[in-house]
């Protein structure tokens, strides 16, 4: 319990920083912070707002957990929009092109795609092990090849020539397509609209943070991966092969960047086309930092992200700019950067005090019967 | 000092300071009087409270009971600045110093003649180069410190606490990174700062350089002052069992003989140094099952080389190392652990332990695809934890618990951490490089008796040290290395540490006295 009540400490003091700055903000260009605020918080809180939410969480979520396990190696994949937007548009060209019973089409999917981000990162993978070329430069130089490709293979050999006023693939036949937990969340007495649709990849990316968190704490792999994420030398030493392990941990960081891409595809957009949503991957960067690596850190911070995003949606009706979000995004994630750092360096400062009085504690017992 | 000189007015004075952190004293009514113009030592175990004392007496934090008397005069330090501006200086253990800076660029960092605006180079090289005449300590204030080697660069932190105006110095563990001959220059030294007045205080656990340049001794132990001894009435013995509390066990000559199979062998091994020049050349060494084979030498001279050689971080030039007949040539790292190799490595902070993780998991470091620590590709925390708690009581590791992390433990205790892991896996041939590097003179025995124990129950050891007490205590055949060769084998029964120290310079050569 009092872990948990010292874990929020940085939390809050984040909150209240990103509340007051964009508050200041509010009130330099004439706005009532209050206002804005109420408004954020009304839209938010309806029941359409928090399925759209999680609907965006999710895919959110996943990317932002490939950035995350390579940041736990000091790994820094800057190139999960690449190994996005490829393991989309590949997922995507091939879903059509074979049928298969319907859980079955959708793990396939789910592969193909996850194959494909994996191949992309690993390529940085690679020259970095072989070569020593720095990942985040070769990441964000792929990010741009990767835009170039997948432009390229959308427009001839992955089009869709029937349809003649968009450049798209064909559609992803029903069987691959992930239903949606309306009728899940029904059972539990919830009705929704309509026309407001849980998508069903939700699932999909708590299974993929209870499997990152399993692999990362629970597994030797996981444990080579942290210990050389916080000490390379002494990793090796001990017989980790650390080659082996960035290219492991890189293709894994490019196989989530692809399955997050799934959360769009195999749900309302069916089809990668040029209006296929791209952009979360670098926001996953931010993500994952907010939410310190960790897959119950990263689930509320992008729940949060998300939220703020939606939020944004309700300044529009108080004609105020919705800029206000970016700003709130930002400091947010400053500042909780700044101040888990800050609890960081006290804690470990307790804990070193903590050590050396039980290095005297010890020792007084001993000496007393000398 | 004579009996009929009048007593002059001690330069410090700490009279029955006690600090408390939450629930422990570290320091419980310590007193100290150092006289103007000599070496003061000050002796103790590790976590015996010298380290708070002199960060007491450095204005690092105030005592709660207890006054600092300074030339007779009470004062009271708020932060280390004000030590300073009372003429207190402190030379660290570990180096702070920019090595892409010359020596007179970092001697005047932060305290630089001249105007706001404009260094005044000239005055600043004059007056380092009059310091340096005056005090013996004699140093190109031209140089770059990258080019210095340890004792240069130790010369030019002294420098630093002289030039901002220190009268008292206080060295912490000064030798610890010097090698003999460097020692005896900086025991020079010090005389000379003493001759000029300087008054000197002097942190060790070494006792055999304490007893030969301390004017007096202070013992501590447990946070308070056992004694103060003059080193002509004592011997180091004496100091070792003020300083712990009990008989040190001695040495027992051994009885058995190590058996005549070769536990580990290395062939003709060579691997690459930076230049044209071998950094290992044509090495051959056999030890065997329950034999302990000491490599000496001046840190530098292939010993890190020869680790990574035999665990596999460098690849070979040329030659083989077998492990009892297995070729280990092609085995990754993780394979050669596997196969029974413990390893206590040179650094323990860079490549024996993972600062920021918990205990338990620098418990499974280099044993974690290995019961009991995972099953299945699966980490097995609890059987971890036991392990750890283990290691924890058999080692004497002072640790609140198992989960905090390694680097808020001293680095004595992290070492009994790492040596309580590699023995009680049970290897087959251990390699120790420093092995009770910073643990204290109580661990110390009791690390060396662990090895001793599996030496006689058939471990074959590899030891590399730079403690010469050590190698002589525990080797059954010592080497010597120069420049990446082998230069001599000795019998550690036989040779004197004086032999010792002109094989390790190279003064003298081709010993086969074994």
């Amino acid at each position: 319990m009092k872990r948990i009540g010292t874990g929020l400490v940085a939390p809050a003091i984040a909150v209240g920083v990103a509340v007051v700055v964009s508050s200041l903000a509010l009130l330099l260009s004439g706005h009532s912070a209050i206002a804005a605020f109420r408004a954020m918080a009304d839209y938010v809180t309806t029941t359409d707002s928090l399925v759209t939410i999680l609907n965006k969480g999710a895919p959110l979520y996943v990317v932002s957990l490939g950035v995350a396990i390579g940041f736990k190696m000091k790994l820094f994949n800057i190139g999960a929009d690449g190994q996005y937007r490829l393991g989309a548009l590949i997922a995507a060209a091939s879903a059509p092109a074979f049928s298969l019973p319907r859980p079955v089409h959708i793990v396939a999917i789910m592969l193909i795609a996850m194959v494909a981000g994996g191949a992309w990162a690993a390529i940085p993978g690679v020259l970095k092990v072989a070569r020593g070329v720095n990942e985040v430069v070769s990441t964000i130089m792929l990010n741009f090849i990767a835009t170039g490709l997948s432009a390229y293979l959308l427009a001839t050999y992955f089009r869709n020539r029937r349809v003649v006023d968009g450049i798209e693939t064909k559609s992803v036949p029903k069987s691959g397509l992930l239903p949606s937990l309306n009728g899940f969340v029904e059972n539990f007495g919830i009705h929704l609209r309509r026309n407001t649709t849980l998508q069903g990849f939700l699932p999909v990316a708590i299974a993929a943070g209870i499997l990152f968190y399993v692999i990362v704490s629970r597994t030797r792999f996981g444990y080579d991966l942290r210990m050389t994420g916080l000490n390379p030398a002494a990793a090796r030493s001990s017989g980790v092969n650390s080659s082996a392990m960035i290219i492991r941990t890189i293709i894994l960081s490019g196989a989530l960047a692809g399955l997050a891409a799934m959360g769009f595809l195999l749900t309302d957009y069916n089809k990668y086309s040029d209006g296929f949503p791209l952009g979360l991957a670098f926001t996953g960067i931010g993500v994952a930092l907010l939410g310190r690596n960790h897959p119950g850190g990263i689930a509320v911070a992008a729940f949060v992200w998300a939220s703020i995003e939606q939020a944004s949606g309700g300044l529009l009706n108080e004609r105020i700019p919705t800029e206000i979000s970016k700003i709130l995004q930002g400091t947010l994630l400053i500042s909780a950067v700044v101040s888990f750092e800050i609890v960081r360096r006290r804690n470990l400062t307790k804990s070193i005090k903590q050590a050396a009085a039980q290095s005297h504690a010890t020792l007084s017992p001993a000496g007393a019967t000398s | 000092m004579t009996d009929h000189a009048p007593e002059p007015t001690p330069a410090i004075e700490l009279r029955g300071i006690v600090k408390r952190f939450p629930g422990v004293v570290a320091n419980d009514g310590v007193n100290l009087t150092v006289l103007p113009g000599t070496i003061h030592a000050i002796v103790g175990e590790n976590g015996s409270g010298k380290s708070t004392l002199m960060k007491t007496l450095y204005g690092a934090h105030r005592p709660d009971e207890g006054d600092i008397v300074l030339g007779g005069e009470t004062v009271s330090f708020k932060s280390p600045r004000d030590a300073i501006a009372r003429g207190i200086g402190m030379v660290f253990q570990h180096f702070m110093l920019a090595d892409n800076l010359t020596v007179w660029e970092n001697i005047v960092l932060g305290h630089e003649p001249g105007s706001a605006a404009l260094l005044n180079r000239r005055e600043a090289r004059r007056s380092l180069r009059e310091l340096g005449f005056r005090y013996g300590l004699r140093i190109d204030p031209e140089d770059y410190v990258s080019e210095l080697g340890v004792g240069d660069k130790q010369r030019v932190e002294i420098l630093k606490v002289l030039y901002r105006g220190a009268r008292i110095v206080i060295l912490d563990e000064p030798t610890a990174v010097l090698v003999p001959q460097e020692v005896n220059e900086l025991f020079a030294s010090l005389r000379k700062l003493t001759a000029e007045g300087v008054t000197i205080i002097f942190i060790s656990h070494k006792l055999d350089e304490v007893l030969a340049v301390a004017d007096a001794i202070t013992v501590i132990r447990e946070g308070r002052t056992v004694g103060e001894v003059r080193p002509g009435d004592v011997t180091a013995r004496d100091l070792a069992q003020m300083m712990v509390g009990r008989e040190l066990p001695r040495p027992v000559p051994r009885t058995d003989r190590p058996s005549e199979e070769v536990a580990l062998m290395l062939d003709d091994v060579s691997v690459a140094g930076v230049s044209d020049k071998a950094a290992l050349d044509h090495v051959s060494i056999r030890v065997h099952k329950g034999e302990v084979v000491g490599v000496a030498g001046v840190e530098g001279n292939g010993q890190t080389e020869l680790l990574d050689a035999i665990m596999g971080l460098r690849p070979l030039l040329s030659g083989s190392i077998e492990l009892t007949h297995h070729r280990l040539d092609s085995m990754s790292t993780r394979e050669r652990r596997d196969a029974g190799i413990g390893y206590i490595p040179e650094d323990r902070q860079k490549d024996g332990v993972v600062l920021a993780a918990p205990l338990w998991e620098n418990v499974m470091l280099g044993h974690q695809d290995s019961k009991p620590f995972s099953v299945r590709g699966f980490v097995d925390r609890i059987a971890a934890r036991k392990q750890t708690r283990r290691i924890i009581t058999d080692y004497d590791v002072r640790t609140p618990s198992t989960d905090v992390a390694a680097i808020a433990l001293s680095g004595g205790n992290q070492q009994k951490l790492i040596v309580g892991r590699e023995m009680t896996a049970g290897p087959a041939v251990l390699i120790a490089a420093h092995p009770t590097r910073g643990v204290d003179v109580g661990a110390q025995a009791a690390i060396w008796d662990y090895i001793r124990s599996a030496r006689t129950n058939g471990l074959a050891v590899l030891l590399i040290s730079a403690d010469l007490e050590e190698l002589l205590a525990l080797s059954d055949t010592l080497l010597v290395m120069l420049r990446g060769c082998v230069v001599a084998t000795l019998d550690p029964a036989k040779v004197t540490i004086g032999e010792l120290g002109a094989y390790m310079t190279g003064a003298a050569s081709g010993g086969e006295a074994a």
